[in-house]
């Protein structure tokens, strides 16, 4: 019998350290199977975050290395201008990318480097038991904010994809989800894309994965897919944000 | 060879690059300047990479990216620009990644001020960043010397694989001497087994400080202390100045030791047997070379552009054999040869 589906050659046999309902397996499986189809798992070099996805070198079957708390922009740079030839991506949460990172987020896109990122934004610190994170939506409990997020006292949810798509550096950005299946769909043809981007040499491919924490968000896994898609898409809209790459 | 007259900070970009350098990664600070603003012009005309990052932090990361991959990455900055690269340094030593990392130091504590200062001795000798670990810590007294420390800074990184840092002195590096740029440029690097270079071939490979699993730290951190100790057995190298019959030996690296040298030469005019012990690499200390003249009748001191930090080091390679004073100023005061004579006197009498 022909098998027609299996586990990506890019992803191990590996259990994964996530809790129950989390969308980091689906990502990780998406990114994947994009590089097992665009055949570069023999050149490709991984950058994990701190956060969650801190042990994504034991599940990627290729060239990983870890980076200091919102460092992986500037660690990825200094993988790829030495060696333009390899595919490098890094894989951040929102505190990682977009609190501690911020400048070497900022500054890697607006430099253009030919690189992927891979954004999974969660609207909390998950690792750390549920923090507020700077994409933590308005009124939202988190560890940090029992009382809500109050824009007077917390400010507001940061919009990565728009912020990083004024910037002349940023190629392609969209902004997907995977509360669902047509949503992983999209999601996995987005960052198929991206990885696409670099192989072509178009420069910064990012993308922003809405994601769900049912376990820091004290939902079921099938209510906090609904709150992602009634909540979190209010303030986080879908689609593809920038594209200079046609 | 007909010497160039060059900045302390021009002699350690050529060492650099004579090495092989394959990325230079900085920030503007006083007083290194010089080595971006070099290095941005130099690095482009050979194809190499050069990037003015966006923070020291970002400047530190680059080198531990490109340093993982097996190149050859560098970065500078003076004293407070160190304490920002301290992060990257704790995870390069963590991970074992060979970066070097250059501080043509500064006066501080905060923003201090931008004289010559060796008060940065505690933060490159003693640790730095978080967690049990030794950089391998050399310091240049001339501009040949920043030239030929650069130009083996690499080899012995890769060797060890642990991040090397060249301790300068600002004076140093803003001075002008001649320079014998006699290095045969390194361009051929033997294959390295831990590297990121993609798995092709072989099972894919990770570099990582964070080690969850029972025990998994500790065992890391042991293997690392055997690293040091062989390091400490291999690397140690100072310079001797008249200390075979001294009766006053002074302890002092870059900049401090060359003020020394001319008193000790006004000290020998005068029948005073005064003599140098120079350290050049600073991790590991020349504690055993040190020791071996600790015998009675014999005083040290150290001299130091700080309040006293080597001079506990001096202290516990004399071991409570023989006297340890020391002379020295802060943030940006200069110890003179005549203070340093007068030191001398004192202690001879």
């Amino acid at each position: 019998m022909e098998k027609i589906l299996s586990r990506p050659k890019a992803l191990k046999d590996h259990p994964l350290s996530y809790c129950p309902g989390c969308g980091h397996g689906i990502v990780h499986r998406l990114v994947a199977q994009a590089i097992d189809d665009l055949g570069i798992r023999e050149r490709t070099i991984a950058v994990a975050p701190v956060g969650c996805a801190v042990f994504a070198y034991n599940y990627f079957n290729f060239d990983t290395t870890e980076a200091p708390h919102g460092r992986p922009p500037a660690v990825a740079t200094g993988i790829k201008r030495t060696n333009p030839d390899k595919i490098v991506f890094t894989y951040q949460g929102d505190g990682d990318l977009a609190a501690i990172g911020t400048a070497e987020t900022i500054h890697c896109a607006n430099r253009g480097e030919n690189i992927t990122v891979i954004f999974i934004n969660n609207a909390n610190y998950g690792m750390t038991g549920g923090q507020m994170a700077p994409t933590t939506l308005l009124g939202q409990v988190t560890e940090t904010t029992p009382f809500g997020r109050d824009p007077q006292r917390e400010g507001y949810p940061i919009n990565v994809c728009e912020l990083l798509a004024g910037l002349k550096g940023t190629k392609y950005i969209e902004r997907v989800s995977v509360c669902d299946a047509p949503h992983v769909i999209q999601a996995g043809k987005a960052i198929k894309k991206a990885f696409q981007n670099q192989i072509e040499g178009k420069g910064y491919s990012f993308i922003e994965v809405v994601s769900h924490c049912p376990v820091d968000w004290g939902k079921t896994p099938i209510d906090a897919t609904k709150w992602v898609k009634e909540e979190m898409f209010k303030t986080f809209p879908l689609g593809v944000i920038k594209d200079e790459t046609k | 060879m007909v010497k160039k007259l060059v900045k302390g900070n021009i002699a350690l970009c050529e060492g650099a690059i004579a090495a092989g350098l394959d990325a230079y990664f900085g920030y503007p600070i006083t007083p290194q300047n010089e080595v971006p603003a070099y290095m941005s012009r130099k690095m482009v005309e050979l194809k190499r990479v050069f990037i003015q990052a966006e923070s020291e932090l970002a400047a530190a990361n680059m080198v531990l990216g490109a340093c993982a991959t097996g190149k050859r990455a560098m970065t500078s900055s003076s004293s407070p620009g160190i304490s920002l690269k301290q992060e990257a340094i704790s995870y390069m030593a963590g991970m074992e990644v060979p970066g070097v990392i250059v501080n043509v130091q500064r006066g501080g504590p905060g923003l201090g001020n931008i004289s010559g200062s060796q008060a940065d001795y505690f933060q490159a000798v003693k640790g730095g960043g978080h967690g049990d670990y030794h950089l391998i810590v050399f310091a240049p007294a001339n501009a040949q010397e920043m030239y030929e420390i650069a130009y083996n800074a690499f080899d012995i990184a890769q060797k060890y694989r642990n991040p090397v840092m060249l301790l300068c002195d600002g004076i140093i590096g803003q001075m002008m001497e001649p320079v014998d740029f006699n290095k045969e440029p390194k361009t051929k690097f033997e294959y390295r087994d831990w590297i990121l270079d993609g798995c092709k071939g072989r099972e894919p490979r990770s570099l990582k400080s964070l080690l969850m699993e029972d025990g998994a730290l500790e065992k890391h951190n042991l293997d690392l202390q055997k690293k040091y100790k062989l390091i400490e057995e291999n690397e140690v190298k100072a310079e001797l100045y008249q200390v075979e019959d001294a009766e006053v030996i002074i302890v002092a690296y870059g900049i401090s030791s060359r003020i020394s040298k001319n008193a000790i030469k006004q000290a020998r005019e005068k029948g005073i047997k005064a003599g140098l012990i120079r350290p050049i690499t600073l991790w590991p200390f020349p504690s055993k070379i040190i020791a071996s003249y600790a015998k009675p009748g014999v005083k040290f001191f150290s001299v130091e552009f700080s309040l006293g930090q080597m001079v506990e080091d001096v202290k516990l390679a004399v071991n409570g054999k023989c006297p340890v004073d020391f002379l020295g100023r802060a943030g940006g005061g200069i110890v003179s040869d005549k203070d340093v004579l007068n030191k001398i006197i004192e202690l001879a009498k």
